[in-house]
């Protein structure tokens, strides 16, 4: 640089301020999307109400439209039937945005290892925090609350490029997306086209 | 109407030798043959006043000890009028299992069949709408089949998977 800076200039490029000012107002206002289909639903609701106070954390508006939120809360068990509305619900959400899988269910199926039941959503969709727990207790909720804000002021870009970085999943691929030998028989339909996700919003 | 004035109904309308019957505790069961079902369904209801279908279900014999036919079928039949409770059970195997639908009896049949159509594959014969209920349309097998695996066969990992960069 052929400038010298005096004594009091603060070195930064405008990038890294925009980008630190977004990651303010980001992590300080979540709106999450319940995508509540089990007992951690109940939970859920209990961190939103007086006694938890969601809206310590600045969470508080929390929308049942994906088009004005930026926080996917997965809570509880998401069966194949329901997977496709999941994926085209996130498809609907607007960047940036970030998604919690809430409870045993939604990280790996739980106690729930049938036919029927996605054994972890992060097959799927992306997920940025896992909260253990059969449910977890709001507290949990809280704290995966406050790991995302720690995550969003720590690799957020005002541009949004983390994002395009981003693989599909983050969570140790060799155990989450392992399917075990029994499981990899060959599937007789074919759910690739399922109705339910067409004309959803993927981007072309 | 008493237990055994159905059963003498029963008797003189289809014979004695057309259906046989078992107890237990106070579940009071009729068993007939699927050909003669539909009939046996149509007189309980027009005859003994059994206005009320309570439950259609189904269950695998498959490996059960004793068990000669595959798929149980029964129907939990209530007379409101005077609280008296039927079993009717019958008995289908592969390779078509069919029976004739009891839609036209009670409508309450439409979802109970469509759901035993869609866990077991048992074909309900002129059902309005048999499609299934609970699994996506995509899925092929019948999953309460005593030969279906309990983790089934990679339905549920045969999804298109939605990255960062896409989403």
């Amino acid at each position: 640089m052929a400038v010298e800076p005096g004594g009091n200039v603060l070195v930064s490029t405008l990038d890294r301020v925009l980008s630190w000012a977004a990651n303010l107002s980001r992590k300080n206002s979540l709106w999450p999307m319940p995508f509540a289909t089990a007992c951690c639903g109940i939970e859920l609701m209990a961190t939103g109400a007086s006694r938890y106070d969601i809206a310590r954390f600045g969470s508080e508006a929390i929308r049942f439209s994906p088009r004005q939120c930026d926080l996917m809360i997965v809570a509880g068990r998401v069966p194949m039937k329901i997977l496709p509305v999941l994926q085209r619900i996130w498809l609907q959400m607007p960047e940036p945005k970030w998604c919690i899988s809430m409870g045993a269910c939604a990280s790996s199926g739980g106690v729930f290892d049938t036919y029927a039941v996605v054994q972890g959503i992060d097959r799927f969709i992306p997920v940025d925090v896992y909260v253990p727990g059969c449910p977890p207790r709001p507290e949990q909720l809280l704290q995966s609350l406050m790991d995302i804000q720690a995550k969003v002021s720590r690799t957020g870009t005002v541009s949004g490029s983390e994002f395009s970085k981003r693989g599909p999943g983050e969570a140790p691929k060799s155990l989450a997306l392992e399917v075990a030998p029994a499981d990899s028989l060959v599937a007789p339909a074919d759910f690739s086209t399922a109705t339910r996700l067409q004309g959803g919003g993927r981007t072309p | 109407m008493t237990h055994e004035e159905i059963l003498t109904k029963l008797r003189e309308r289809f014979g004695a030798e057309s259906f046989t019957t078992s107890e237990f505790r106070d579940n009071r069961r009729v068993h007939v043959a699927p050909e003669r079902l539909y009939g046996f369904l149509e007189f309980l209801k027009r005859d003994c006043g059994f206005d009320m279908l309570l439950e259609l279900s189904a269950a695998d014999y498959l490996h059960y000890p004793g068990a000669k036919d595959r798929y149980g079928i029964w129907y939990i039949l209530l007379n409101m009028a005077d609280g008296a409770k039927l079993f009717v059970k019958t008995f289908v195997n592969d390779p078509d299992p069919t029976l004739p639908s009891a839609y036209p009896l009670w409508r309450g049949a439409d979802w109970m069949e469509r759901e035993v159509y869609d866990m077991y594959g048992v074909v309900f014969d002129g059902h309005p709408d048999l499609r299934r209920i609970l699994m996506p349309d995509e899925f092929t097998a019948f999953p309460l089949r005593k030969d279906y695996p309990l983790r089934g066969r990679g339905e549920r990992h045969n999804f298109p998977v939605i990255t960062r960069a896409e989403g």
